[in-house]
């Protein structure tokens, strides 16, 4: 099973991603751009965790199959002016015609995205239900 | 009646209001211009303060996942003056081998993947993938092998591990460096290539007056340490920094904007580097460049894609030669006992000067930091392009002036890190 994990380990709630790969054995990424195509396009079928925040209550956890057609950006788009999104990952890799057929995405909602560690419970407890799914 | 419109584009993202530019024109004139970039290293100041001396290169590095190595070489530096501490050249050597990495991997991203959608018209980078698969595949393999060199001498890609005050935890093997030769040898062949891609774009026309600022020393390329020189006559050890240069609060943002003192704003990164040591590039490199046509004298902002371009390939022709000269520094650091006292560090980051200070006490806990990035020295010349910019566009269409403004932004390859994120653009009419 292969499972990627994105987040920004300093940016509180947007480590859950991150978190779910560490407890699965995953690899834990931060949006570097090579890393994270590399990651994608290896694999023949991966399922990846990321924070999102869309305004649903912190914790749900929003699911995609992203194989077939792009993640909205609303969501997954870029973090940084230096970091792909996951959004804009996939769609390279898919340029590049090295998608894997079968792409799930689990999006975290978080609640606090400010300077600091640790999670808030609600997103915890999804970092637990996503960690059981996979 | 006066005919005034305003461009807006605001960097949302995960936390808001992080970024943005606004610009309101009146009569075809800029009458207003005002960009707005927050930066995390205030937070990192304050977060530095009470910490051990010896964790500064770690936390430092996560100020900014493109250019860890300039945090932590600057930081280092900073110690090290600190403590009263030479590391010497095999050291020297391998941290500028280090640094040749973040320049390979940090310019390979923006020219081809943020920069040069601009200049083709392309949205991003993925729809240049879809018509140049080529293209994006060599960029992606640049800028592998400068994380591969991050990698091998850092301990791992992104926010390396390996750096320490007074040197390295662990020197790299001649093998291990060996083992990135070949692909070394092909990511300069590319970046010769990138070079003449480069030179074939279409550039905007606008000329800047500059004061140029960048480090220097007498026989390289400065990129790890050197003296503070600009074009209009400063020539400074790092030190005396701030004697020269002033960071100013203004009321739109709430980073701080650098000015020299009574005489404005300046320009850090690879058209001030290439202005005040281009003689002293490698041959390779210079021979890109002339063949590419670039003056010494380049003062048109759009034309930094070029010149970092040219930087990539004395990125990877430097470390071809640091490589083939290597000899594993033994120890593989110098053992640093603090001091009470002020020390400073400057290196180039892939965007311009990366400054830093520290005061420490007798046990070596850091009482106070200062840290100056490169995107914070260019605020107010980014604004100053802008200008310029809208001056002499002010008569295209307002979609393609604000994709001007942003490919004028762009020029500074700005790292407006952590969470800030290029969502909507919104043209007003008055």
């Amino acid at each position: 099973m292969n499972v990627i994990g994105l987040g920004n380990e300093w940016r509180r709630d947007d480590a859950a991603g991150l978190e779910v790969a560490r407890r699965i054995g995953g690899r834990q990424l931060d949006g570097e751009p090579v890393a994270l195509v590399e990651a994608i396009a290896g694999a023949a079928e991966v399922t990846i965790v990321d924070a999102v925040r869309s305004g649903a209550p912190p914790g749900t956890v929003h699911e995609f199959e992203a194989g077939a057609a792009p993640l909205p950006t609303r969501l997954f788009g870029a973090s940084s002016t230096h970091a792909l999104g996951l959004a804009e990952a996939l769609e390279l890799v898919r340029s590049l015609g090295r998608l894997p057929v079968r792409v799930r995405v689990l999006g975290i909602e978080g609640e606090r995205f400010d300077y600091g560690r640790g999670l808030s419970p609600a997103v915890e407890e999804a970092v637990v239900r996503c960690t059981r799914s996979i | 009646m006066a005919r005034t419109k305003t461009l807006r584009t605001d960097y949302l993202a995960r936390v808001e209001g992080e970024g943005a530019m606004l610009v309101r024109i009146r009569d075809g004139k800029p009458v207003e211009v005002k960009l707005r970039i927050y930066e995390p290293p205030r937070f990192f100041e304050a977060f530095l303060r009470g910490r051990h001396f010896t964790e500064a290169p770690d936390i430092t590095a996560r100020i900014c996942g493109i250019c860890p190595v300039a945090y932590q070489t600057s930081s280092v530096n900073a110690m090290e003056d600190a403590c009263g501490v030479d590391v010497g050249d095999r050291i020297r050597a391998l941290r500028r081998l280090l640094y040749c990495g973040e320049w390979i991997e940090s310019h390979a991203l923006h020219v081809f993947m943020l920069h040069a959608p601009d200049f083709l018209g392309y949205a991003s980078a993925i729809e240049l993938a879809k018509d140049d698969r080529t293209l994006v595949e060599r960029a992606l393999h640049l800028k592998k092998t400068g994380n591969e060199l991050m990698r091998v001498i850092g301990g791992r890609e992104v926010h390396p591990i390996n750096v320490r005050v007074g040197g390295f935890y662990r020197a790299p093997s001649k093998p291990e460096l060996a083992a990135l030769v070949d692909d070394l040898e092909r990511a300069r062949e590319f970046a010769v290539e990138t070079v003449r891609f480069a030179a074939g774009l279409d550039y905007p026309e606008l000329e800047q007056d500059y004061e140029l600022v960048a480090l220097s020393v007498p026989d390289a390329y400065a990129v790890e340490d050197g003296r503070l020189v600009s074009n209009r006559g400063l020539d400074i050890p790092v030190s005396e920094y701030e004697q020269h240069f002033v960071e100013e609060h203004v009321e739109w943002s709430n980073a701080l904007h650098s000015r020299v003192i009574d005489r404005g704003n300046y320009l850090v990164g690879p058209l001030a580097r290439w202005a005040l040591s281009g003689d002293r590039l490698t041959p390779l490199a210079r021979e890109a460049a002339r063949e590419a046509g670039l003056g010494r004298d380049e003062r048109n902002p759009f034309r930094s894609i070029l010149v970092r371009s040219v930087e990539l390939v004395f990125a990877a022709d430097e470390a071809l030669r640091l490589i083939a000269e290597y000899e594993p520094p033994e120890p593989s650091f110098v053992e640093v006992v603090p001091r009470a006292g002020v020390g400073y560090g400057c290196s180039e980051a892939p965007r311009g000067l990366c400054w830093h200070r520290y005061e420490l006490d007798g046990e070596g806990t850091i009482l106070d930091a200062k840290i100056v990035p490169p995107t914070s020295q260019n605020q107010k010349t980014i604004e100053s392009d802008l200008h310029g910019v809208v001056e002499r566009y002010a008569d295209l269409p307002d979609e393609e002036l604000s994709l001007r403004c942003e490919q004028a932004i762009r020029n500074y390859d700005p790292c407006i890190s952590c969470a800030t994120h290029f969502l909507k653009l919104e043209v007003d009419r008055g």
